[in-house]
């Protein structure tokens, strides 16, 4: 391991991500109880209900950044990711950022029916790639995913651990000014995984920043130079890694 | 730093919002660099829907000559009746056909966004690519379907004229009209999955309304009125225009061709702004 997670330093780089203030509402279809929270006069819908996810988060991210991104299940990380992904429009505040950030999710597979391999070209297609590019790039990813035997069955024979694999793959097949990680290290074996913190660290020096979700503090600890704690939608706490994970850690006590 | 200041901050940089919706003329720009993505995922999609079956190809023209054997029987055999022509059989089969290349990308354009949420929720591109991808695949299997149509018209007596070349232009205006209504009905089940329900239903109306297994125009021919109006269905009309120019006996009156090229333009434009106008909104929820 390299030290590339130590230390923060007064970020004078250029700014890449400014979260602005950023509410989540969730609409979701509830049941019992909570479905009949909710019923307007004019616009009944049956079983909506609105979830607050985000609450207002602001921060900036700097060149060079890898964030790693901590809380409890259901505290609104993901849906942080989602927010500077452009993949959720904030109900409130926005998201600045001076590349369109890729997000790596831990969704189910792209296209089910399809082979991993056509699914490498659409993943390829939809991020950009030119035909030309995307098949260049196809041995390349293929590889790095080590799914060379199975790359021409249905992806809805892929246990999550290569769907998320394969996508990984597919994600970091192109150099990204701003990438999101959500729980995709989490599932691959030793060796991918080490492979892929290889991969975001190479990305992070190519003046890029990275974020990272993980619920393991190894990673994160190995890989950010920095770390942000969401609670309930809220910021808690950003800054060094060692401080804000030992008081992560110290809280779910 | 209040939020204005972080604003300015965030511009001065350089740093743009995400996930805004872009202008319509940089939108339209992207999906045209984007277009490999709709045309690869169109085909690899056909391809995938015929390996899952043992007939593969085959089920593409076999499932409208069944259904076109099945009205035939019902009503050229059992309760034949003077509201149908006389060369009845490419009569049905041309209108069978026809229609099922519009239902087929009603019904697909409707499920294009919700019917590939994790495409959408995981990787972000100009939305739009989906309901056009969706009636690109139906393009894709039109051309055999209208391969086994003409030779059903051949076999039934129908001769080979310059006419039939006509059959490209008036399925380009079907085409446009198809995408306006796949992405119509694509952006309206986002905001109401209830939408789904309903379209087997309002196929089924255009089905009966549209003279597949009678002719209107034999139906209605007392009542020009009425006729006229029945004449403003554009999935009627493209029918129409298809026999009009492959099967016998049947006459294409200008309102047609005004109606169909009328409808072909304009619900495609409306399709393509009403679909851009919520592009913020796919895949939230």
């Amino acid at each position: 391991m390299t030290d590339a997670g130590s230390s923060v330093t007064i970020n004078k780089n250029r700014p890449t991500v400014v979260v602005d203030d950023v509410h989540v509402n969730y609409k979701t279809f509830a049941s019992g109880k909570a479905a009949a929270n909710n019923r307007q006069l004019l616009r009944r819908q049956r079983g909506v209900r609105i979830v607050h996810a985000l609450k207002g988060v602001t921060f900036t991210a700097y060149e060079g950044e890898s964030i790693g991104v901590v809380g409890h299940n259901g505290s609104g990380k993901s849906t942080l990711m989602r927010a500077i992904a452009g993949l959720h429009t904030p109900s409130k505040g926005s998201v600045y950022a001076s590349a369109r950030p890729a997000l790596l999710g831990v969704n189910a597979a792209l296209i089910p029916d399809l082979s991993g391999a056509r699914n490498v070209i659409i993943g390829s297609l939809a991020l950009g790639h030119t035909p030309a590019e995307a098949r260049e790039a196809y041995e390349e990813i293929v590889e790095f995913s080590g799914l060379e035997e199975f790359i021409d069955l249905p992806m809805k024979t892929y246990s999550s651990g290569m769907a998320a694999r394969l996508r990984f793959s597919i994600a970091v097949s192109r150099d990204h000014q701003i990438l999101l990680v959500d729980e995709a290290l989490a599932v691959g074996d030793k060796e991918f995984k080490a492979k892929s913190e290889q991969r975001i660290r190479e990305l992070r020096q190519q003046a890029g920043s990275v974020f990272l979700v993980s619920h393991s503090m190894r990673s994160i600890l190995d890989t950010c130079s920095r770390v942000i704690w969401i609670d309930h939608g809220n910021l808690k706490m950003d800054g060094d890694p060692d401080e804000v994970v030992a008081a992560y850690q110290a809280s779910k006590n | 730093m209040s939020s204005t200041d972080l604003d300015a901050y965030a511009r001065e940089h350089g740093l743009e919002r995400v996930g805004a919706r872009p202008p319509f003329t940089e939108y339209v720009a992207e999906l045209w660099r984007r277009r490999a993505f709709a045309f690869t995922m169109a085909r690899y999609k056909v391809q995938a829907s015929m390996s899952d079956n043992r007939l593969g190809m085959g089920w593409i023209v076999l499932k409208p000559i069944l259904n076109a054997a099945l009205f035939g029987l019902i009503f050229g055999v059992i309760m034949p009746s003077d509201s149908r022509p006389e060369n009845f059989i490419p009569f049905l089969v041309s209108g069978v056909f026809i229609f099922e290349y519009f239902s087929k990308s009603f019904g697909s354009g409707a499920r294009a966004i919700i019917g590939n949420s994790s495409l959408v929720r995981s990787l972000s591109f100009p939305r739009m690519l989906l309901p056009i991808s969706s009636v690109l695949q139906q393009v894709v299997e039109l051309v055999p379907m209208l391969i086994v149509m003409g030779a059903i018209l051949l076999f039934f007596g129908e001769p080979l004229t310059w006419g039939w070349l006509m059959i490209v232009p008036i399925m380009a205006l079907m085409t446009l009209f198809n995408l306006g209504v796949a992405l119509i009905s694509a952006r309206l089940t986002v905001h109401m999955r209830d939408v789904t329900q309903f379209i087997p239903l309002i196929t089924r109306v255009l089905f009966y309304s549209s003279g597949i297994f009678y002719s209107l125009e034999l139906v209605l021919k007392d009542d020009p009125e009425l006729l006229r109006l029945a004449q403003l269905n554009p999935v009627h009309d493209y029918i129409a225009l298809v026999r009009g120019y492959m099967v016998e006996g049947n006459v294409v009156s200008p309102l047609i061709w005004w109606v169909a090229t009328g409808a072909a333009f304009v619900t495609f434009a409306i399709g393509v702004v009403y679909f851009w106008r919520a592009e913020e909104r796919y895949g939230r929820d």
